[in-house]
């Protein structure tokens, strides 16, 4: 539709007022009454609406409807066709012996390499078809090739016939090497390799189990029963792989019953010993994925780990006796060093104390001594060694608290205070008798 | 399992199918695509179609032609007419019946053998069985008629799943055939048959068809135009050998059939010869004549054709103006004067359909049975059930807007959204580019003015001394502007450069739903109806 232009918005005052509000639209009239007239009941447009009338659909419903119905349906392709191989994936196929064709890939002959043992009779007959129509030595022969080349073409046909035959197609499966996934030849180095290289293995096993679904490898998180019952499972396998398939062809010749029998009975044995190597060599498989497989190792060690947790809660009691003991014995020890170490202390004290007093006493002696001199004998030099004298009989007389007390007056007293000091404490030593004479302080 | 759609007409039946999508219009192991309606019982053997209208001549009593319009209808009531030159219709039961060889047979009998050879035909040519059929009849076929054709029908094998009028089949066959069904548009659907004429108007409105007007004549169709030459050829006749060509049954037939052939191939010759051995009196008949005779010969019945299409217009409460587009229908329609008469009723702007304009067009004879053959393969799926439920009066029967809807463009012209005479339920959307950032939408409802351009005469600078005043011509034309003012909105934030929807629903209960949008700004308002 061509694109207008568009009026300039004119704002009047009611469209101001609407925009104000946001709410712009404004009804001024109603239309025209409508007649009711016949419509015509042809063409696509009328049957559209006599379905919305009777059907009651709104126009949306019905554009939603006819949205859904309109859609375009691509021409569907074949899900297989992408299953099978676009080319022959072993080109040694096409040259092969068609007599001996029991040795070949008879899926890759078909096509259906990716699929094999998973290819349903649909499927092969689909991938014959294909096959056929590319390798018919018709389609050779008017390409310019030769008649007699059509090998590749029998080869299909046996294929085919085998494949559509289920016991057949079991005894070739069953010797199909190709299918085969060969388990890693070295320890895996870390648990991830583990799950990568062996699930394939098992995958691939899976194909003889009877028994279908057959459990898989799972991985790390897999639980103790899962991998338990897998190993189980793979321990017991009840397989129909058989080795018919690689028996030496019996002659048909009737003429030689007894060369018949002996090779029949040679195929038996060989079947026999094959599958009792298969058994064996299966057994080996899983016993090796079982040793080596790090969820079997860490469930032993989890167990190991519970069975010493479990054993330490058992004991449990006596441990507690034990530290208990222990803890009082401790806080004995404790008690009596630090009582060791207070007497200790305690000593260092005193002995400091009465150095200290000691000090004191020689610094009093000293200051009651030094107070004469200091005050120049009290104006008596010629008396010096009668007053030291008397000093010296002084202090010999005084007691600890008497000597504090007498060095602490003299300290700072002048000359005449001095004197008279000493005559006071001469005199009170006297009457205490602890003097018996003082020459000079009287 | 094939559908087929049959279009019966009094001159001629076609049908067609639809095979792989394409159209195709049968023709009988005669190689006719219009086959004639006649059947001729002569020694025993039954003719049909060409080879019946051929016994005209010798067995005019045991030909029956021009039946159609009889089927279900009192004998009192017919007008026979056109039957004067072959078997007459005699009354059978009250009906119409003919009396061929001493046998009576009714009208149902003729169009059931009619019938029967139509569908043999079909089905030689499919190499399959008709599953079901479309049958178109004229607009004024009543409902007892069209009950008798249903059962005649079924009496002949065919299953009618729906019987549909004449003009929308063509429509609907040259709109689908030019993908312009949605086109709404007006249209005239005139249909010049070869014994009457039927003309409809036709709203096409979002693919749906609706009839305003109809119109009918017996007097006016392609027969008209043989009296004419008829008239024509026995008055040269008359003149060359004094032998009166329409003396007998016989010379009369044989100048008629000859005149036929004669107006055919003038609608693609400008000149065309008619020769009639022994017309009369021994006197062989040789001619010729050109187109222009022609058209002067049937002067009167193309200036009847013009004012039957006019009348019709009348009667529709519309002028010629209106009309955007005319289809023209039926084997008449093939010769070139009738679209130049009409043309020149309808403004230069109308477009008319007719293969005298347009030759790539196809031949309006099948137009007819084309629109069946699409209608018959549409339904195909349907069930009986669900075909009647659809033809039920509360889905036929629609409420048609009066006025059309629209919105005031930049130059404040009226820009129709709804044209007139739309059904709804409808849902109807335009786009536009915003000028602006904020975007007034004016809804109005649309008024008819007719704008008069004049056009000055073109100043002839040649010698010509022509005295005469060429008059300026005056060009009228149908303009809508707006009328009542419906409502205003208002979208703010509309960007400018941006495109801008807006959309016209109406539900089915008649209220007008209105939508304008630009990108995320949506802004919606609801319109009543008076």
């Amino acid at each position: 539709m061509a694109l207008l232009p568009w009026p300039y918005l004119r704002l009047d005052i009611s469209a101001a007022i609407n925009i104000k509000l946001k709410m712009s639209f404004t009804a001024a009239a109603s239309y025209t009454a409508a007649v009711k007239r016949p419509v015509e009941p042809v063409g696509p447009y009328f049957l559209a609406h006599a379905t919305r009338t009777l059907k009651g659909h709104s126009w949306s419903e019905y554009e939603q409807i006819e949205a859904s119905k309109n859609v375009v349906n691509v021409e569907e392709r074949d899900a297989d066709e992408d299953l099978f191989d676009a080319e022959i994936s072993d080109p040694e196929l096409l040259s092969h012996d068609p007599r001996d064709w029991k040795s070949c890939d008879l899926y890759a002959a078909l096509g259906l390499s990716k699929l094999r043992v998973n290819a349903t009779p649909d499927q092969i007959v689909k991938a014959h078809r294909k096959a056929v129509l590319q390798h018919h030595p018709d389609k050779k022969s008017s390409a310019g090739g030769n008649l007699d080349q059509d090998g590749f073409f029998k080869i299909i046909q046996k294929a085919f016939e085998t494949l559509l035959d289920p016991v057949k197609r079991r005894q070739f499966d069953s010797v199909d090497e190709s299918a085969e996934v060969a388990p890693p030849a070295n320890k895996c180095a870390t648990e991830e390799e583990f799950y990568a290289a062996w699930a394939p293995v098992f995958v691939a096993e899976s194909r003889f189990s009877n028994k279908q679904p057959a459990p898989q490898l799972g991985d790390s998180n897999s639980t103790k029963e899962e991998v338990e019952s897998f190993y189980k499972f793979w321990n017991n396998l009840d397989s129909w792989r058989s080795f018919e398939w690689l028996d030496e062809d019996v002659p048909d010749d009737t003429s030689n019953r007894d060369h018949k029998r002996y090779i029949e009975k040679k195929n038996n044995n060989s079947r026999k010993k094959k599958k009792n190597d298969d058994n064996k060599r299966l057994s080996d498989l899983v016993k090796r994925a079982q040793a080596e497989d790090p969820r079997i190792k860490k469930f032993k060690e989890d167990e190991k780990a519970e069975k010493a947790r479990k054993k330490w809660e058992r004991e449990a009691g006596s441990r507690k006796a034990e530290e208990e003991a222990k803890a009082k014995a401790e806080a004995e020890a404790k008690a009596k060093a630090e009582a060791e170490a207070l007497a200790k202390a305690e000593k260092e004290n005193q002995k400091k104390s009465k150095e200290a007093a000691k000090n004191a006493k020689k610094k009093n002696k000293r200051t009651i001594r030094g107070a004469a001199k200091d005050n120049e004998y009290f104006g008596d030099a010629g008396q010096q060694s009668v007053i030291d004298a008397d000093i010296d009989l002084l202090i010999e007389s005084f007691d600890d608290v008497l000597l504090a007390e007498v060095a602490g007056k003299l300290k700072d007293a002048k000359a005449d205070t001095a004197k008279q000091i000493f005559i006071d404490a001469g005199a009170q030593q006297l009457a205490a008798g602890k003097v018996s004479s003082l020459s000079y302080f009287k | 399992m094939a559908t087929i759609g049959i279009a019966f007409g009094n001159s001629s039946t076609s049908f067609a199918t639809i095979k792989d999508g394409k159209i195709d219009v049968i023709a009988n192991p005669d190689g006719e695509r219009f086959i004639s309606s006649a059947l001729s019982y002569v020694d025993g053997d039954e003719y049909h179609g060409q080879q019946a209208l051929a016994q005209l001549v010798r067995n005019p009593r045991s030909t029956i032609v021009n039946f159609r319009d009889f089927i279900g209808v009192p004998f009192t009531d017919i007008n026979d007419e056109y039957s004067k030159y072959a078997a007459h219709p005699v009354e059978f039961n009250g009906k119409v019946g003919y009396e061929i060889n001493g046998n009576k047979l009714s009208i149902d009998e003729i169009v059931k053998r009619h019938l029967k050879q139509i569908k043999n035909a079909a089905e030689d040519y499919l190499g399959q069985s008709i599953e079901s059929t479309v049958i178109t009849v004229p607009t004024n076929f009543t409902e007892t008629q069209k009950e008798n054709l249903v059962k005649i029908a079924a009496d002949a094998g065919l299953k009618v799943s729906q019987l549909i009028n004449e003009p929308s089949a063509a429509l609907l066959a040259h709109l689908s055939n030019k993908e312009q069904l949605l086109e709404d548009k007006l249209y005239v659907v005139a249909d010049f048959g070869g014994i009457r004429s039927d003309a409809a108007v036709v709203a096409v409105r979002g693919g749906i068809m609706t009839l305003l007007a109809t119109e009918h004549s017996t007097k006016l169709g392609g027969a008209e135009l043989d009296q004419s030459l008829i008239d024509f050829f026995a008055a040269d006749f008359q003149k060359k050998f004094k032998a009166d060509a329409k003396k007998t049954e016989k010379s009369y037939s044989k100048l008629s059939a000859a005149a036929t052939i004669t107006k055919k191939t003038l609608s693609n010759v400008q000149t065309a010869n008619v020769s009639v051995d022994s017309l009369s009196d021994g006197f062989d008949y040789m001619s010729s004549i050109n187109r222009l005779r022609f058209e002067l010969v049937g002067r009167k019945v193309f200036s009847e054709m013009t004012q039957f299409i006019e009348s019709l217009v009348k009667k529709a409460g519309l002028e010629t103006l209106d009309i955007e587009s005319v289809l023209l229908v039926g084997g008449t329609s093939n010769i070139p004067k009738v679209a130049n008469t009409l043309a020149l009723v309808f403004p230069e702007s109308t477009e008319i359909y007719a293969p005298a304009i347009d030759s790539k067009l196809p031949n309006p004879n099948e137009l007819n049975c084309r629109g069946a053959a699409i209608q018959a393969s549409l339904i195909a799926g349907f069930d009986a059930e669900e075909i009647k439920e659809s033809l039920e009066p509360v889905v036929v029967n629609t409420e048609h807007i009066q006025a059309p809807i629209g919105i005031k463009d930049a130059e404040g012209k009226f820009t129709t959204i709804l044209p007139r005479e739309t059904a709804y339920p409808i849902k109807k959307s335009i786009s536009f580019t915003a000028a602006s950032d904020n975007v007034e939408i004016e809804f109005y409802e649309g008024k008819r003015s007719i704008k008069e351009t004049v056009v000055e005469p073109e100043q002839y600078s040649d010698d010509e001394e022509d005295e005469e005043e060429e008059e300026p011509e005056v060009i009228r034309e149908v303009e809508y502007v707006p009328g009542t003012l419906l409502g205003k909105m208002v979208l703010k934030g509309a960007e400018s450069g941006k495109k801008v929807d807006v959309i016209v629903q109406i539900d089915r209960d008649g209220k007008m739903r209105l939508t304008g949008r630009s990108g995320d700004v949506v802004v919606k308002g609801e319109v009543s109806q008076a």
